[in-house]
């Protein structure tokens, strides 16, 4: 077991060479790429499934709690696409991240661990964190943000047919952005980088100490799926936080 | 090396492409087959289950410790955090029409009823799913569940049915803890952020009578648990190819629970408030 102390220090050390290696992408571009379009392909359905359904029930609770109360359905759109924007889109697609993404680059590195590929790559004077982490590391962050707007966009379409063909709400005053504000949109973004910062530095980290085996693959892999889920929570709660004192 | 980050259908080994409709097809096929497996394995789970004698009784009170103890603390800290997340996203409505006494029954609804259910779920499916396929692809990958054939026990009754059990059991408890540290995280956040009395707060869960919710996310978590203990035994049975097959089916296994429970979340409030 790892102590509290390096669970918290090994990933921000690695965030910090992170940073510093940043510059390197530059020269790297054609990787960065492939690592976008690899985590945009396979984790697009998967958002789009279960964005589809969080769009579904978050209108079919949130009508049917509205009727009880009183029988005005007007405002369900607008605080659907609100909250959307700025709390469920963002929280929800960073989990969906973390378990894909961020599962699958602690599989991968993890097991490039176990099998001493890393070490072979510092014999030939390659930098790890240079070569594997930076284009991850952008990559993630760029299609966090782009997989926000893509799960925002589904869910509200989700949602607007369950409003419309479910609750007879007007299309017109569901799809409203009366609710939105543009704070909220940037709360959403600033969250997005966050997250999108917070998975592939944790999964990365999480697949460098993998030891031992395919069974310390394993480990690896389920480290990084609950610590980064845990962390995005973290992360959420303390930018809520903030940007309700600050007003926002 | 680096082909790890080629697109998959460039990777030297795979059938070349053959169209968009070749594509689909195989995609179908694929989720047929996932789909297909976990049938398979739930009825071979529920025939172990109900036969007399037939699974481990031992191996079962030893999976409830463990899945208990190894879960308990991530989910009491996402519960709590969730839970006073889920108050101060609603601060800024409550300080614009000053409505505070609906602070306890929004949050006390959200909790019980959706929130609580999928977010235990969804923690308890990465830390106890994703650690169940990886402890039984291991297993395969070292040929100790053929070695169970071999001496005549059946590895479904002897550990799944164990892990099946313990999961339902274990994600209903860990639901009802967790429901109530996410009350207690919303009262601090609601107290400490949105300065509204914790009283109000409290009276608000308390009076919405919220026992129905309550009860419709334990259902929830009842079928969560079965569904995470299906997807992530199918997964750890079927790994192929070492190391590197061990990671590919922990991923697998915590992504189809995830689309599992959001699938089950809709279908169980649908037709409990039908």
């Amino acid at each position: 077991m790892v102590g509290i102390p390096t669970a918290i220090a090994s990933p921000l050390f690695l965030l910090k060479r992170t940073v510093r290696a940043l510059p390197s992408a530059a020269r790297a571009r054609r990787r960065v790429v492939d690592a976008m379009f690899q985590i945009g392909n396979q984790s697009v359905v998967f958002i789009a499934v279960t964005l589809a359904f969080l769009g579904l029930i978050l209108v079919y609770q949130g009508a049917f709690q509205a009727q009880k109360v009183l029988p005005d359905l007007t405002q369900v759109g607008r605080f659907f696409i609100g909250t959307m924007i700025r709390t469920f889109g963002p929280t929800i697609v960073a989990l969906m991240l973390a378990t894909r993404v961020g599962a699958g680059i602690a599989a991968e590195l993890g097991s490039m661990t176990v099998t001493d590929q890393i070490e072979a790559m510092k014999v030939t004077n390659t930098d790890p964190i240079e070569y594997l982490v930076v284009p991850r590391f952008l990559a993630t962050l760029i299609m966090m943000v782009v997989l926000w707007v893509f799960g925002v966009l589904v869910a509200i379409a989700a949602g607007t047919l369950m409003g419309t063909l479910r609750f007879d709400i007007q299309l017109r005053t569901f799809l409203s952005l009366a609710g939105t504000a543009p704070k909220d949109v940037w709360v959403g973004v600033f969250k997005c980088l966050a997250f999108g910062t917070a998975i592939p530095i944790l999964a990365a980290d999480s697949g460098f100490r993998a030891t031992g085996g395919s069974e310390g693959v394993g480990w690896a892999t389920t480290r990084a799926v609950v610590n980064a889920s845990f962390v995005v929570i973290m992360l959420d709660f303390l930018i809520s936080t903030l940007a309700y004192l600050a007003g926002w | 090396m680096s082909e790890t980050m080629q697109p998959e259908l460039a990777a030297p080994g795979n059938p070349p492409r053959a169209g968009f409709l070749a594509d689909v097809g195989r995609a179908i096929l694929a989720a047929c087959a996932v789909v297909g497996g976990m049938s398979v394995l739930q009825v071979r789970i529920l025939r172990s289950t109900f036969a007399r004698g037939a699974f481990d009784y031992d191996e079962t009170v030893r999976q409830l410790f463990k899945v208990g103890v190894r879960s308990v603390g991530v989910v009491v800290a996402t519960a709590t955090f969730v839970g006073a997340l889920m108050v101060i996203s609603s601060g800024n409505f409550v300080k614009g029409t000053g409505a505070t006494s609906i602070v306890g029954w929004a949050a006390g609804t959200a909790i019980f009823s959706e929130v609580g259910p999928v977010l235990i779920g969804l923690m308890f499916s990465g830390r106890v799913g994703a650690n169940n396929t990886a402890e039984l692809g291991t297993m395969v990958v070292t040929n100790q569940v053929d070695a169970l054939r071999v001496l005549g026990i059946d590895p479904i009754a002897y550990l799944v049915v164990p892990r099946f059990l313990a999961m339902i059991v274990m994600l209903v408890l860990l639901t009802c803890i967790g429901d109530i540290f996410a009350l207690a995280g919303g009262a601090v956040a609601c107290s400490a952020l949105l300065g509204i009395d914790m009283r109000v707060y409290w009276q608000g869960v308390l009076e919405s009578r919220l026992v129905d919710e309550f009860v419709m996310g334990l259902v929830k978590a009842f079928f969560f648990g079965g569904g995470i203990a299906i997807v992530s035994c199918h997964w750890g049975l079927g790994v192929t190819g070492g190391a590197r097959g061990v990671g590919r089916a922990v991923n697998h296994s915590v992504v189809t629970a995830a689309i599992a429970i959001f699938v089950v979340n809709f279908f169980v409030t649908v037709l409990w408030t039908w």
